[in-house]
């Protein structure tokens, strides 16, 4: 039985390039999303090469949210594993200054990621199948001085995130929250970054396979940012607001 | 950030990069004092280290064509061997030469032009390289091969990353009917009865030996030879013959922290050696066993660079011709065993003729050993130089982190003519590693 593509958005990334590995690996047809996808071409190749999976390639524009359901009803098919790797850190000092600078990692982070998802979520519940994968962040846990227009953004991204899993449970639709952490990536790169809380793109990938495979809810990827956000968010406000951490 | 080859010494504090794309690799090769490539980190000492930019190509890591008719494949210089053997061994190839671990780029392969098992029959790395893609000083690319831009390919293969940036190259796999090798162990009581082994084995596709190097007085050189072909479809049993590819996958095991540096100490190694020298006597004839397991007994514990120490190992590798082999490498044996230093690898390999620009390989015998950092065991290995030298060996740079300038250019005629073409060439001063300017090349 041959098995069901899955749909990467956001398709540039370290992390997808990771996930759409990883999953071509299990044997799973492979759909990149993202703009300028005709210079995905050498990823393609790599991965028919290496998995002999047939991998297409699709023009996606998270923030053109008007044409998000022709993008999902043009797909070759309904994708049963759609991963939405998209997202925008932005630096948070412009976002400070800079309302269009601000906006524009909203919108990247929240409104476009939660509009395609959402027309997704509308064809997988006609369906009456399928797993939706956002990954999120840990930054939306806590507005904090340093990243909280991203922050917010994610925030969000995981309320909704939240929702759309609570309204779907019963339509046979799956909906996975994931809460990365720090990951070396070219997001994070030149950052100096405990390496006990780093995980690699790989050990992403493999940790969003397996939720997917065991129907999670929401993964922290490294188990102990479940210990250090239970810590952050207990902090009182009051406490809070003179840190910087 | 700290850099240390997989010998974890020296340790050089160094800018590296991660390049995403032949740009931004560009950018950096053009506007950088000086550069050198690393690959997935594997050579021993400081070969991909340089203190103003590294450049990582673990990004550029594309597989671009791969013909099924020939195995012929063309990848970027990132793709490791570990790469190349899951996506293509279940369509029947395997790599040509690899060397003792799978997770060596192919840019780094061609740099250091690794060898294998099978020198003696197949030569180095060079011997599946159809051409290589190499970016200058210029930041232009350009392509050579044995007949296009000749003196480029000659340089590039076992110059060691100081000729330019290996971007992508196009590599000839073996086809093989399965993945399994049918090994035979033969028990050596000494150095004689080694190299006889290897001399009567010539025929045979692999060969290497595991060398007790603290034995002594008769046993001086004891050995066991171990040789392996390529398993044929017929070779194995019913349930294997039907599924010839698959392997039971090894666990992998990690090393969780640095041994203390105590822990390898010559009774322990000495005890492991007696033990594994009598283990091998019992194991003597013939066994099927898996490609990983034969060529890669090491990759399955990850980071067992930590075995040593946190002070790291220094590892020494040598080739000393034919003529003067059995006397060399009795001298070097002699000396390790009377300093009682515990090298818990030692390698011995007979390999085949090569005529090269600047590779390692030389008729004649190889010689590899590691020996945790010591002050103790640094000399150790001046004095293992100078015994190389005697009996005009000479020596692997994939594997140096502490030869010095002068020892290499006695060692090595080559020397003069491989800096001299460095400069023609344009690619001298920009490429440049801690190794290179150790050495002064």
């Amino acid at each position: 039985m041959s098995k069901a593509p899955v749909l990467i958005l956001g398709a540039r990334s370290d992390i997808a390039r990771a996930v759409a590995h990883k999953f071509a690996d299990l044997g799973h047809p492979i759909q990149l999303a993202a703009r300028n996808a005709d210079r995905l071409q050498a990823d393609k190749t790599d991965i028919e090469l290496r998995y002999r999976v047939p991998v297409t390639l699709h023009e996606f524009d998270v923030l053109a949210t008007e044409g998000h359901a022709e993008f999902v009803g043009a797909l070759p098919a309904l994708p049963g594993v759609a991963v939405c790797a998209v997202g925008l850190m932005g630096v948070q000092a412009e976002n400070e200054q800079d309302m269009s600078a601000a906006v524009r990692v909203m919108r990247s982070n929240f409104e476009g990621p939660a509009s395609i998802l959402a027309v997704l979520a509308n064809r997988f519940e006609d369906r009456g199948s399928g797993t939706l994968v956002g990954i999120s962040s840990v930054a939306g846990d806590r507005g904090r001085a340093t990243n909280y227009v991203y922050g917010s953004a994610k925030a969000g991204f995981t309320a909704f995130l939240s929702g759309l899993r609570n309204r779907l449970a019963k339509q046979g639709v799956h909906v996975i929250t994931v809460l990365p952490g720090f990951v070396a990536t070219q997001m994070t790169e030149g950052m100096d970054l405990p390496s006990r809380l780093t995980a690699q793109p790989d050990e992403l990938a493999e940790a969003i396979a397996r939720a997917v495979d065991r129907k999670k809810d929401v993964i922290y990827v490294r188990a102990v940012w479940w210990l250090v956000m239970l810590i952050i968010r207990s902090i009182p406000e009051r406490v809070f607001k003179m840190t910087r951490i | 950030m700290k850099l240390a080859g997989w010998g974890r010494y020296p340790v050089i504090d160094a800018q590296l990069h991660t390049p995403r794309s032949e740009e931004a690799l560009r950018d950096q090769v053009l506007h950088e004092r000086s550069v050198i490539a690393r690959g997935n980190g594997r050579a021993y000492g400081d070969s991909a280290i340089n203190a103003s930019a590294t450049l990582h190509t673990k990004h550029l890591n594309r597989l671009i064509a791969f013909d099924p008719a020939t195995g012929q494949v063309v990848a970027e210089a990132g793709v490791l061997l570990a790469d190349l053997i899951e996506a293509f061994l279940p369509q029947g190839w395997f790599p040509l030469v690899t060397p003792g671990t799978k997770f060596v780029s192919i840019g780094g392969a061609i740099a250091a032009d690794v060898h294998g098992k099978n020198h003696h029959i197949d030569g180095s790395f060079r011997s599946c390289v159809d051409w290589i893609d190499v970016m200058g000083a210029d930041g232009k690319i350009e392509r050579c091969s044995p007949v296009q831009n000749p003196a480029l390919f000659d340089h590039t293969l076992g110059g060691m990353g100081l000729t330019g940036i290996i971007l992508r190259a196009c590599l000839r796999l073996r086809p093989v009917e399965s993945g399994w090798i049918r090994q035979t162990t033969v028990t050596a009581p000494d150095l004689q009865a080694a190299m006889a082994a290897f001399e009567a084995a010539q025929d045979a596709t692999y060969s290497v030996a595991w060398i007790d190097c603290l034995a002594q007085g008769a046993q001086l050189g004891r050995s066991l030879v171990m040789l392996g072909e390529h398993a044929k479809r017929t070779d194995l049993r019913a349930a294997r013959r039907a599924r010839p590819f698959e392997i039971q996958r090894r666990r992998k095991r990690t090393i969780p922290f640095d041994f203390p540096a105590v822990a390898l100490n010559r009774y322990s190694v000495r005890a492991f050696n007696a033990l594994y020298y009598q283990a091998g006597k019992r194991s003597r004839g013939e066994q099927i066993v898996d490609w990983d397991s034969y060529f890669y007994p090491l990759d399955a514990i990850l980071d067992w660079n930590r075995i040593y120490g946190g002070k790291g190992f220094a590892q020494f590798q040598c080739v000393i011709p034919l003529a003067q082999a059995q006397d060399g490498l009795s001298a070097l044996l002699r000396e390790i065993a009377e300093a009682g230093s515990a090298s818990f690898l030692a390698v011995l390999k007979r390999l085949g003729p090569q005529d090269s620009a600047f590779s390692f390989p030389m008729e004649g015998y190889t010689l590899a050993l590691d020996f945790p950092v010591t002050a103790t065991t640094l000399a150790l290995l001046e004095r293992l130089d100078e015994i190389t030298l005697r009996h005009g060996g000479r020596f692997y740079l994939a594997k140096d982190s502490r030869m010095r300038a002068d020892t290499l250019r006695a060692a090595d005629p080559r020397v003069e003519a491989f800096c001299r073409s460095r400069v023609e060439m344009g690619a001298a001063p920009r490429f440049q590693s801690a190794q290179a300017e150790r050495l002064g090349l």
